[in-house]
């Protein structure tokens, strides 16, 4: 799943927008109250409301059919202490992160500088760096897969090893298989990231690109004093869909081998305690959580940036 | 006067780089290539791979020169994968669910874009905010939920909303929604309001406010989000993954976690498997690349 967001909002025009007159008639009123109301009700009913309830559920030990009995932490301490997966799904979300933050972000980023210098052919670059992007996820772990394939494979083909004796297990061996699949994440991060930078860098005026290098700077000073900062807005959403996307990465684990043997994530782990065959709802829940908390930071760091403007009495 | 003094400095500034520029192309145009032949190789592999018949393979393994090459791979896969019959399911939810959330999200954006209400912050925060959860954080009292809502049996099988193309259309609109209110409340703001004014000095009510006079001048907003709804929709996996429950009934990008199974034994037929089913996507890239860049960077530049 993609983090969507757009860029920028536009300024608030305050005082130029309509009052709340009393020229809207009782008919407008109720028109206006049903355009906000259903989807603020859809919204509520199917978003918030369970976002509520997964705090109320992982203080309890819900199953699906038995009565939910109140355990207040226990769920939080068996997550600490017992639980042997919670530990290494949280590293290996750690890992995800950081992954994106150091490599597949800034080689988004570099794509993007490379293809806004307006080379020959850059209108086929981009389209080859953004065709992962239209792919789903499930699809792109099954496209890798048959690459990583054992004996079937790409890379094990090219390196010459796809007897049963010395074939590398790229998506079954603990070591290997998160790298592995960080590869299929960056295939598709790089171009997402490529095509929102490349938006911002063409929204950039070239005369101050031009007026530095006249002042003598190069490229790479040129890049990073003067187009990277004004680039301010396109940067908070570049965090914010690098730090999100890690967060929820899902698909391409659970295609793999259902997030399990060295592919644990917190997602994965939610959602084969909620509906595989142990059910346990309430843990679950406990999980979603501190998925959910973790969340909540870099969407009120974008919030807040995107709407400080229009928050201004 | 400075006119010609910049030019006369800009052209001392660049006449010694001019190798260099040159060499900064070159290198650039070298760095690209790389990248791009690394990053069309897994999909060329599958494209080669699906167009080998399995005993070539077999016979030569898979890194080898084809000796044959044929279509049957993908022919196979469309009959014994039941790839129609998926394509159809995610037609049934894909569709709908796009018509409603753009319907309800320009509702919404008009109204927070036209009227300055006190709420209009909050409604938009929290549009926005829901559409940025993990959807894993929804899924146990979702789950719950769908379990119990009773669904008359005209739109579900189940009797619930659990297990149905209804249900799976319910949660793609309430989580889509968001980001399209976002985007085409930032749009709508950019069209003058002497439009709706006018509207409104002519006695128009809000309804035709909305729907004769903004909608229309909308058009290339609501092209670029139903492009990019369309193939988010298409290409969800989780939804349908954890609220429906019979194999028979599940979109296609869900249906591939059952397909590799069924074809595990033969990467020939699932590489041709998995190329039809991305072909939907692909030719929304090739046709309409334009309008999905345009919906995913929206209001990121001025115009």
């Amino acid at each position: 799943m993609t983090v969507q967001t757009a860029t920028k909002v536009a300024p608030a025009r305050k005082g130029r927008r309509h009052r709340r007159g009393p020229r809207l008639t009782r008919r407008d009123r109720v028109v206006i109250g049903l355009m906000i109301g259903i989807p603020l009700l859809l919204d509520l009913a199917f978003i918030w409301g369970p976002a509520m309830a997964t705090v109320f559920l992982s203080f309890t030990d819900a199953h699906s059919v038995a009565p939910v009995k109140w355990t207040g932490g226990a769920n939080y301490t068996f997550m600490r202490k017992v639980d042997p997966t919670f530990w290494p799904a949280v590293q290996h979300n750690v890992i995800w992160l950081v992954e994106f933050i150091v490599i597949a972000t800034p080689l988004g980023m570099l794509l993007a500088v490379l293809l806004d210098r307006g080379i020959k052919g850059s209108r086929v670059y981009q389209a080859i760096f953004f065709l992962p992007v239209m792919l789903s996820l499930a699809l792109i772990g099954i496209i890798w897969q048959i690459v990583y394939s054992q004996q079937f494979g790409l890379i094990n083909g090219l390196l010459q090893r796809t007897s049963t004796t010395d074939a590398i297990n790229w998506l079954g061996n603990p070591k290997l298989n998160l790298w592995a699949v960080l590869v299929e994440a960056t295939w598709r991060q790089a171009g997402y990231v490529m095509v929102l930078y490349l938006a911002g860098l063409r929204a950039f005026d070239p005369e101050l690109r031009e007026a530095a290098i006249i002042d003598g700077a190069n490229a790479w000073q040129t890049f990073w004093r003067v187009v990277f900062p004004t680039l301010r807005p396109i940067n908070i959403v570049i965090v914010v869909v690098t730090v999100i996307e890690s967060l929820r990465a899902f698909d391409l684990v659970f295609i793999t081998n259902g997030g399990s043997n060295g592919l644990e994530l917190l997602s994965s782990m939610i959602t084969i305690y909620i509906i595989g065959p142990a059910n346990r709802i309430g843990y679950g829940s406990a999980l979603g959580v501190v998925l959910l908390v973790i969340s909540l930071v870099p969407i009120t760091f974008f919030l807040v940036q995107q709407f400080r403007k229009e928050n201004r009495p | 006067m400075t006119a010609l003094a910049v030019q006369h400095t800009r052209r001392r500034a660049n006449a010694p780089k001019g190798a260099r520029a040159r060499g900064g192309r070159l290198a650039t145009h070298a760095v690209l290539l790389v990248l791009a032949v690394l990053w069309s190789l897994p999909i060329l592999w599958a494209v080669y791979v699906s167009l080998r018949p399995e005993s070539d393979t077999k016979k030569y393994g898979y890194a080898s020169i084809a000796h044959a090459l044929t279509f049957q791979n993908y022919s196979d896969a469309w009959t014994q994968g039941q790839i129609p019959h998926f394509f159809q399911n995610t037609v049934i939810i894909t569709a709908p669910a796009v018509i409603i959330t753009l319907f309800l999200a320009s509702c919404v954006a008009f109204v927070v874009a036209r009227f300055s209400f006190r709420f209009n912050l909050i409604l938009l925060l929290l549009f926005t905010a829901g559409n940025l959860l993990p959807q894993q954080t929804l899924l146990s009292p979702l789950f719950k939920i769908f379990l119990y809502v009773h669904v008359p049996s005209f739109l579900s099988q189940s009797g619930t909303l659990y297990d149905s193309a209804f249900g799976l259309i319910v949660i793609n609109v309430a989580f889509q929604t968001g980001f399209c209110v976002f985007v085409l409340s930032n749009f709508m703001r950019t069209i003058p309001e002497e439009i709706t004014e006018a509207g409104l000095v002519d006695g128009a009510s809000v309804w035709t406010l909305y729907w004769r006079l903004t909608l229309p001048l909308c058009r290339p907003a609501l092209a670029a989000l139903a492009t990019l709804l369309t193939t988010w929709i298409y290409n969800d996996f989780f939804w349908a993954l954890t609220l429906m429950s019979t194999g028979s009934k599940l979109p296609i990008t869900t249906a591939i976690n059952n397909l590799k199974g069924q074809f595990a034994q033969n990467n020939n037929l699932l590489s041709a498997g998995a190329l039809i089913i991305a072909l939907p996507t692909l030719v929304v890239y090739l046709v309409l690349q334009r309008q999905f860049i345009a919906g995913l960077t929206l209001g990121s530049t001025k115009g």
